[in-house]
């Protein structure tokens, strides 16, 4: 049997995280921790001054992330982390300054800073981890909901068309413009390094699991068949304009670096 | 070494039985599938998974990657043994 | 450009533009603001003159994302500002808890006009004062100062950069369209004889470092970003590490602490100024400008031979209550004038605990009291 005792064994990615924290609050399924994991190896391989690499996130489930991670790490108001970078940044511009934070957080209470550091090129890096949910709170809908999708506040269906996260940044000026599921560890852990090394306003989108939530409302019960979906219906298209990469419900994901 | 000698390959697959939380992830985007869950139980109720074919594991630590809970990865025990002095 | 770096000497200052000097001349290297009548002018000299002492200007899209910048710049090691007015400062309440639950120095001018809500943009008010106290959401404690001309504008704002760095928390410069948009002269003293706080660094490495461990003053050590202690700052009530700490004890704990460091180090913080209190039976209580028309008063009143007193408040929060319960078992009462319909007045009458009258003398905004009506509101105590 070759599974160790975790008294004896450490994660290779255990110096990068507050190891202490771990197991993480993230549910059975969720794709938080596997965002993480993947943007610690992009940082890595970044070859960034760690110690000059910054995080800061907003509230929610994907908030959370910047308690986990063994780097100076600001986990600041709902809708406010880009702003708050934006400070860090013209603060001391040596500093790298990453912004990772949930879809709810970034595009509806945060949309308006969210178009402005676009249209500034503010020179960060955003993450926005889409579960098409507000999962913290209780599973209500969010501004990237897609249509007809159940939620705690959209129960017949959500009636409102979501926002084309991608289309948005790019329209807005962001320098990067890319998206990748939790499916594409591989590609995603890329696009983290590109995006993380590129200068001006980079966002990656990344479509993760909430089990909990979106998937137990619409008939995914869990992340590994929402892990599945993406799989097998994400299609990379590189280069395309991002007017055309809108989410449907239970449709094509459209993934790639649309925007360099 | 020189030209013609094989480089020891000194990693390992471990898992952290008390962080995983039986997502599932591992054993579906496994290529060679050879991790599976366990009979186990973890402390927090979970049964952990476990590699069930150690031959057939090609280190590729696309498990390593696609884990959420940090719960399973390829490690140089080497580099392992040096780190803890 | 011209070169201007740093201004010395007398000059012809609006009280805005004399913020603003106080700010450069107190370090501040960083202000994100947006445009809100009266206190436009602040951020427009500071977008000017920041680039000349090697500091950053930037206007944020709302008065939100400009605290919210203005925190970020602190943890990145500069001192920040901003400046609004009441609709603004009313936007700011969540990121002013944020700040003080991080222990965030920085300073944020409130320069009031005409309230609620739109109100009278152009005019002056005094109607922010509780706001100023309780306007986030939670129990904590505030500093507050009211600079009643353009040169304590200067003065003041480099008083609250001062008690900001060695508190640990964003400070508050309530001042009112009137001192903001006023003329006067203003003495910029040479750099050398600024008195300039900064904030206590740790004295431990990384490994031993505690970001919310307190020294004996009840404030903790403060590492900024990029030092390599890798520190985790949140909003959530924490532990000394830092990091979430989701119990009743832990929150006993911050909440006391944050409570604590400022109401235990009053003696520090308070400023008053005072002029006659001993033997008098009335005393006027004021602030800001209103303190201004209130000398007046006062001195028209002794010239009648009233035995009257002033105590003008600089500093409002935290409020000086054990001087007005001192003054309380002397004088017959308090005369409070005020730019509102009664705010810091609760607070006098609150403190004198009925052993002296308070009489608030308000005036709803949109211009400043008369030296008349303040002194016919003391007239009427007398007799």
């Amino acid at each position: 049997m070759n599974t160790v005792n975790p008294d004896e064994a450490v994660h290779p990615l255990d110096p990068y995280l507050r190891a202490e924290r771990i197991p993480h609050i993230w549910c059975s399924g969720c794709g938080l921790g596997l965002v993480v994991n993947c943007f610690l190896r992009g940082l890595i391989k970044s070859r960034l001054e760690l110690d000059k690499v910054v995080v800061v996130s907003g509230i929610g489930c994907t908030g959370r992330a910047a308690g986990y991670i063994n780097l100076d790490s600001f986990h600041t108001t709902h809708g406010r982390a880009i702003p708050f970078a934006t400070g860090l940044k013209l603060a001391n511009p040596e500093l790298k300054v990453v912004v990772i934070s949930g879809d709810g957080d970034l595009a509806a209470i945060g949309g308006n800073h969210l178009i402005h550091a676009a249209r500034r090129n503010a020179d960060i890096t955003v993450l926005c981890i889409n579960n098409f949910i507000y999962g913290m709170t209780g599973g209500q809908v969010g501004p990237t909901t897609p249509l007809t999708a159940r939620t705690t506040t959209s129960v017949g269906g959500n009636i409102d068309e979501p926002f084309n996260i991608p289309y948005l940044a790019a329209a807005s000026g962001a320098a990067y413009v890319a998206r990748w599921t939790t499916a594409q560890v591989i590609r995603l852990e890329k696009s983290i390094t590109e995006a993380l090394l590129k200068k001006g306003f980079s966002l990656i989108e990344i479509i993760a699991p909430c089990p909990t939530y979106y998937g137990r409302m619409n008939k995914q019960r869990t992340g590994l068949e929402q892990m599945k979906y993406y799989r097998d219906n994400s299609i990379v298209k590189s280069g395309i304009d991002p007017k055309h990469v809108g989410i449907e419900f239970n449709g094509q994901i459209i993934v790639g670096r649309f925007v360099d | 070494m020189k030209k013609g000698d094989v480089r020891p390959d000194n990693r390992k697959l471990i898992i952290i039985t008390e962080r995983c939380k039986e997502c599932g992830f591992c054993i579906e985007f496994c290529p060679q599938h050879v991790i599976a869950k366990s009979a186990e139980i973890n402390s927090k109720g979970y049964h952990p998974v476990y590699l069930n074919d150690e031959a057939k594991c090609t280190k590729c630590d696309i498990c390593g990657m696609i884990c959420p809970d940090f719960a399973i990865g390829i490690v140089d025990t080497e580099k392992q043994q040096e780190a803890r002095g | 450009m011209t070169e201007r770096k740093y201004l010395a000497g007398e000059f012809f200052m609006s009280g805005d533009d004399a913020c603003a000097e106080g700010a450069i001349s107190a370090g501040c290297r960083f202000f994100a603001g947006y445009p809100i009548t009266p206190a436009s002018e602040i951020a427009e000299r500071m977008s000017e003159r920041l680039p000349e002492v090697a500091g950053s200007y930037i206007q944020m899209e709302d008065e939100l994302a400009s605290l919210a910048a203005v925190l970020g710049a602190s943890w990145g090691g500069v001192k920040a500002m901003t400046a609004t007015s009441g609709p603004g400062f009313s936007l700011m309440m969540e990121n002013l808890g944020l700040g003080i639950m991080t222990e965030t120095p920085c300073v944020i001018v409130d320069v009031q006009r005409g309230s609620p809500s739109t109100g009278l943009p152009t005019l002056t008010g005094q109607g922010d004062m509780m706001q100023a106290r309780w306007g986030s959401h939670g129990s904590y404690s505030i500093i507050a100062l009211s600079p009643d001309s353009p040169q304590e504008l200067y003065s003041l704002t480099i008083r609250a950069f001062n008690l900001s760095e060695k508190y640990r928390l964003p400070v508050l410069v309530m001042t009112e369209a009137a001192t903001g948009h006023m003329y006067e002269k203003v003495v910029i003293p040479p750099m050398n004889e600024i008195e300039v706080v900064h904030r206590r660094k740790p004295a431990v490495s990384a490994g031993k470092y505690l970001p919310f461990k307190p020294d004996a003053d009840l404030v903790p050590p403060m590492a900024s970003a990029g030092e390599g202690y890798r520190v985790h700052i949140t909003g959530l009530t924490h532990d000394e590490r830092g990091y979430p700490a989701m119990t009743a004890e832990a929150q006993d704990r911050l909440v006391r602490r944050l409570v604590d460091k400022i109401e235990q180090n009053r003696g520090d913080i308070i400023d008053l100024e005072e002029d006659g209190i001993d033997g008098a039976e009335v005393v006027v209580c004021s602030y800001g400008i209103s303190a201004r028309v209130s000398r007046i008063a006062v001195e028209q009143a002794r010239a009648e031979g009233i035995r009257i007193g002033m105590l003008r408040l600089i500093t409002v929060w935290p409020f000086p209550e054990d001087r007005i319960r001192d003054i309380a078992g002397q004088a017959r009462a308090f005369v409070v004038p005020e730019i509102n319909y009664g705010q810091i007045s609760l607070e006098v009458e609150r403190c004198a605990c009925g052993r002296a009258e308070t009489v608030l003398v308000p005036h709803m905004g949109g211009g400043v009291h008369s030296p008349e009506t303040i002194l016919e509101a003391i007239k009427q105590v007398v007799r």
